[in-house]
């Protein structure tokens, strides 16, 4: 294998599982250590500049960065970084103060945003520190979009949304225009608007289609709807048995709303297994911790109904079945179809792009599935000054894709408007630097914890079923908080080995705890995965390979299972490995990226 | 040295030995020597050796005298037995040991002060009595622990750290332990585990006295230009005489050698020492010839490792002196109290 580039700011950034894997790659690890450090608004800070919402995602967020921590691969369960992001929201003290300055003076340059949701406010949030005056244009009466109208109050309190979206809003260069909708693209574009983003969502609720579904309409309700109803208290009630279809996060939603309802039998419904559904898993245990059951194989057949009123449900039972390919089938398993008697039913089986306002003939592009047509990097349409994000771009996603999606649109509008090319995007840069404090001290805790995950404390049932508006999860105290973030492992903080210093004395390979460093024969990187000292089978995590030894061996550290405990270095008598901070300096419109650091 | 302990989480896919233990589970105390010593390398090693021999921790006795090398029992096999002599008494408390229970795996840890000097004498002893061991020196030809001045194992003409030459002849601690009647004698490199270990284990199940030489680098006074136990001269200098590979009966044979190029060696225990010939004329059950080609090898600046002596069949002190079978922490009392009419029968002998 040739010697690894240290250099290429990727080569670190993957092995910050979490960062890499979080779409606004939010540097985990140096948020989690400064909460461990007690330094909440500093947390706080670094989230903002990487994810815009830090509050929100602490309570909503899909965690992508949860399988991918490396913790989950040495031990049971990955760091609860979700919850530790809540808890440096929830204990920060006023940082209004250190958002990113708003100029005074503008630079003449006017965007609009189309949707108050998190990748317009993203944008927005991005391009007014540079000079940019914003538009921002909502049907609703406040901002937030998908935020505020479809997450419950009992999963996300509304203080919480104001006060995010009031750092973005709130603080000039940003004009809302809320409760004006947009009903012409065509429109907004001849009001000379230097550039237009698209941050509409996916506004449409996939309907169900059996026999019965228009007789018993009055007792039938498209999920989103129903939610953002509920959310903004148009609906404060509904019956005691309640079918709800759909097995996504929307379902969850659902059926945890409809129990604060009035809901005393709650179920679930879901085509496929238990497995495939695409609701988060702790989105899935919460519900059932509520009492609701969630029933899988079951494919809606007829919806029973008497006099106009819904009485029931007939469902087919189906099994699994997969072809060659893996494709997977749903046939019907020849068992009696299943009754579910139910006064409501809640369908919330997807969601699809809608955009009746924008016209056809206006140079804007669509594919087949009637989304727009997009340049993946730089999320600008096929008119050059009309760009997309969130849910609007790609189809249905989550919130921290939209902030990502937000980011990436920014940096394209502000080189859009500076007549530069969008295409030719900023560089990521980095910096590594030594965390070495002593002989074998380091600015970094490197005791690793053996503690298993902490759950999150939750209010009782009782008190929690009782009202739609109180927040369910209480979320860690400051002491739980330190002891989960003492369970990150630190991987942004670089095992860095220096070929020249190396004597080959064999003391890191000695006491590595998780055998991941080998001095060998150089070879093929597939054929040296099987002769290190614990073999790389994990094809998805790189070798670190290093030549330059006296006796023409290499240095190959698999960076699968390390601990980052900083061991190696501390045992190594030239100084050969260093812990060394890795820091991403990613690419944002709203901050310039400063040189490389010198070595 | 670290302060913190090494970290309890290991590889997920850490494969397990017979007993059901990982390698970790044979693990000791971290270590407290320098950063980069030797030593610790024969740690690693020993612990690799007992986990390969799935080895109960409890069923093995580490004893060691004074030094740096002699504090390393802490460091490996945490749930053996151990004890900790007085300076260069280690081979003494051994025989003693071995003599109250001999069905204990006797593994003595010294160094060259702790065996060339203070107790040379005692470790002479114990080989010429054929105590059934393996006694280890970690050997790094300098007082580490007294700041670096030669011990009796420096060669002759090699420099110390700060350029004082050593005028004094070197005692070859492998010359005498095949003089006295040693009958597993290797020499090995605290830098070369794939030579290590397999001597090691073979050490641990040869059933008389065996004998381990290891060049172990002291990278704090000893592993500079100039010295000949550093890391760069011993890699330099190193002529392998033959690769171990110890095969117990369940294993199968699965690497092929060429004819001629291998030699088994059979135990008694029905182990086999497997020697990959490196060197074409080397007989090692020759006795008289392995002191002879290291003799002449040093001559040449050469240093001899592998397995330089084995004596298959090997006779010990148990044997030697006919002691009874059983552990004395076995015997009851009809054996230990034979009474009047047994008493009477050896003063009548000594008459």
């Amino acid at each position: 294998m040739k010697p690894t580039d240290i250099r290429n700011p990727d080569y670190f950034h993957k092995v910050v599982d979490c960062q890499w894997a979080c779409p606004a790659h939010t540097p985990v690890p140096e948020y989690i250590r400064l909460i461990a450090a007690g330094r909440y608004s500093d947390a706080y800070m670094v989230n903002w500049h990487s994810n815009v919402f830090p509050g929100i995602l602490g309570r909503t967020c899909d965690r992508p960065c949860e399988p991918a921590c490396r913790r989950g691969r040495v031990e049971e369960e990955p760091v609860a970084i979700c919850r530790l992001k809540r808890v440096a929201a929830d204990n920060k003290a006023d940082i209004r103060a250190r958002l990113t300055p708003i100029p005074a003076v503008r630079n003449g340059k006017r965007i609009a945003c189309i949707g108050a949701g998190p990748a317009s406010l993203t944008v927005a949030r991005d391009l007014a520190p540079l000079g940019y005056e914003v538009h921002v244009y909502d049907g609703e009466k406040q901002g937030g979009g998908f935020i505020r109208s479809q997450i419950p109050r009992f999963r996300l309190p509304a203080e919480v949304i104001d006060e995010e979206v009031g750092y973005i809003t709130d603080r000039g260069g940003v004009v809302t225009h809320y409760g004006q909708r947009v009903e012409s693209l065509k429109a907004l574009l001849a009001e000379g608007y230097d550039a237009v983003f698209v941050g509409s969502g996916a506004p449409r609720g996939r309907d169900l289609d059996v026999p019965g579904r228009q007789e018993a309409a009055a007792n039938i309700h498209i999920g989103i709807d129903w939610l953002s109803s509920v959310s903004f208290g148009h609906i404060k009630e509904i019956g005691k048995r309640v079918i709800v279809l759909g097995g996504g996060n929307t379902a969850m939603d659902c059926c945890r709303s409809a129990r604060r309802l009035g809901g005393e039998q709650v179920t679930v419904v879901v085509r496929s297994g238990f497995e495939e559904m695409k609701a988060s898993p702790w989105e899935k245990e919460d519900a059932m911790r509520e009492g609701i059951p969630i029933l899988n194989y079951l494919v809606p057949k007829q919806v029973l109904h008497e006099g106009g009123r819904l009485t029931g449900m007939v469902f087919e039972k189906v099994r699994a079945e997969y072809d060659a390919r893996g494709r997977r089938q749903l046939v019907p398993s020849g068992e009696p179809d299943v009754t579910i008697v139910a006064d409501d039913v809640l369908v919330a089986i997807g969601q699809e792009n809608a955009f009746p306002w924008i016209e056809r003939d206006i140079g804007l592009e669509f594919d087949k599935w009637g989304l727009p047509k997009l340049d993946e990097v730089t999320h600008q349409s096929t008119i050059p000054n009309v760009f997309f994000g969130g849910d609007a771009a790609f189809g249905p996603k989550n919130i921290i894709w939209a902030v990502a999606h937000g980011h990436a649109a920014a940096i394209s509008i502000d080189l859009f408007c500076r007549g530069e090319d969008v295409r030719d995007r900023p560089p990521e840069g980095m910096q590594l630097v030594s965390q070495k404090m002593g002989i074998h001290e380091w600015s970094y805790d490197n005791d690793v914890s053996l503690d298993l995950r902490y759950k999150v404390p939750h209010a009782e049932d009782e008190v929690a079923l009782r009202d739609i508006t109180l927040e369910v999860e209480l979320g860690y105290d400051r002491e739980l908080a330190f002891k989960e973030a003492q369970r990150c492992l630190n991987c942004d903080v670089q095992t860095v080995f220096a070929s020249s210093l190396c004597i080959e004395c064999d003391a890191c390979v000695d006491i590595c705890p998780v055998d991941c460093i080998t001095f060998t024969e150089n070879g093929e990187e597939q054929e040296l995965r099987t002769r290190l000292k614990a073999p790389a089978l994990n094809l998805e995590q790189a070798l670190y390979v290093q030549d330059g030894l006296k006796t023409g061996r290499v240095m190959v550290k698999d960076e699968d299972v390390c601990l980052h405990c900083g061991m190696c270095a501390e045992r190594c008598p030239t100084g050969a490995w260093d812990m060394q901070k890795f820091l991403l300096e990613a690419a944002k419109a709203a901050r310039p990226v400063p040189a490389l650091a010198a070595e | 040295m670290s302060f913190l302990p090494k970290p309890k989480l290991h590889h997920p896919k850490l494969p397990t030995n017979e007993l059901g233990f990982t390698r970790r589970d044979y693990e000791g105390a971290i270590s407290t020597l320098c950063a980069g010593c030797g030593h610790d390398s024969i740690s690693a090693a020993i612990i690799q050796a007992c986990w390969e021999l799935s080895i109960e921790p409890h069923r093995v006795a580490k004893m060691s005298g004074i030094g740096c090398s002699s504090k390393t029992p802490d460091y490996f096999l945490g749930a053996s037995h151990g004890f900790n002599s007085v300076h260069g008494r280690m081979p003494s408390v051994l025989t003693g040991a071995n003599l109250a229970n001999r069905d204990l795996i006797y593994l003595g840890v010294s160094g060259d002060g702790d065996s060339a000097s203070i107790g040379f004498g005692q470790f002479a002893h114990s080989i010429r009595r054929a105590v059934n061991m393996t006694y280890i020196v970690e050997n790094n030809g300098v007082y580490g622990l007294t700041k670096g001045q030669f011990s009796a194992t420096s060669d002759k003409g090699s420099k110390a750290k700060k350029g004082a030459v050593n005028t004094d002849e070197a005692i070859d601690l492998v010359g005498i332990a095949l003089q006295l009647g040693a009958t597993y004698v290797a020499r090995s490199f605290s830098g070369d585990k794939a030579q290590l270990v397999p001597l090691i284990k073979g050490a641990l199940r040869h059933p008389g006295p065996a004998f381990i030489d290891c060049i172990s680098p002291c990278v704090a006074f000893n592993n500079h230009e100039g010295s000949t136990k550093s890391y760069d001269f011993v890699r330099e200098h190193n002529e392998a005489m033959n690769q171990l590979d110890v095969i117990l009966g369940r294993e199968p044979i699965t690497t092929d050698y060429a004819p001629g190029e291998v030699r088994e060696v059979t135990q008694h225990d029905g182990s086999i020492l497997r020697l990959r010939k490196l060197h074409e004329e080397y007989d090692p059950t020759d006795r008289v010839a392995a002191m002879h080609h290291l003799h002449e090898r040093k001559a040449a600046g050469e240093i001899v490792t592998g397995l330089l002596y084995i004596d298959p069949d090997p006779e010990d002190l148990h044997s030697n002196l006919g002691t009874v079978e059983l552990p004395l922490n076995r015997l009851d009392d009809a054996a230990l109290v034979p009474g009047a009419a047994a008493l009477e029968k050896i003063n009548a002998a000594l008459r």
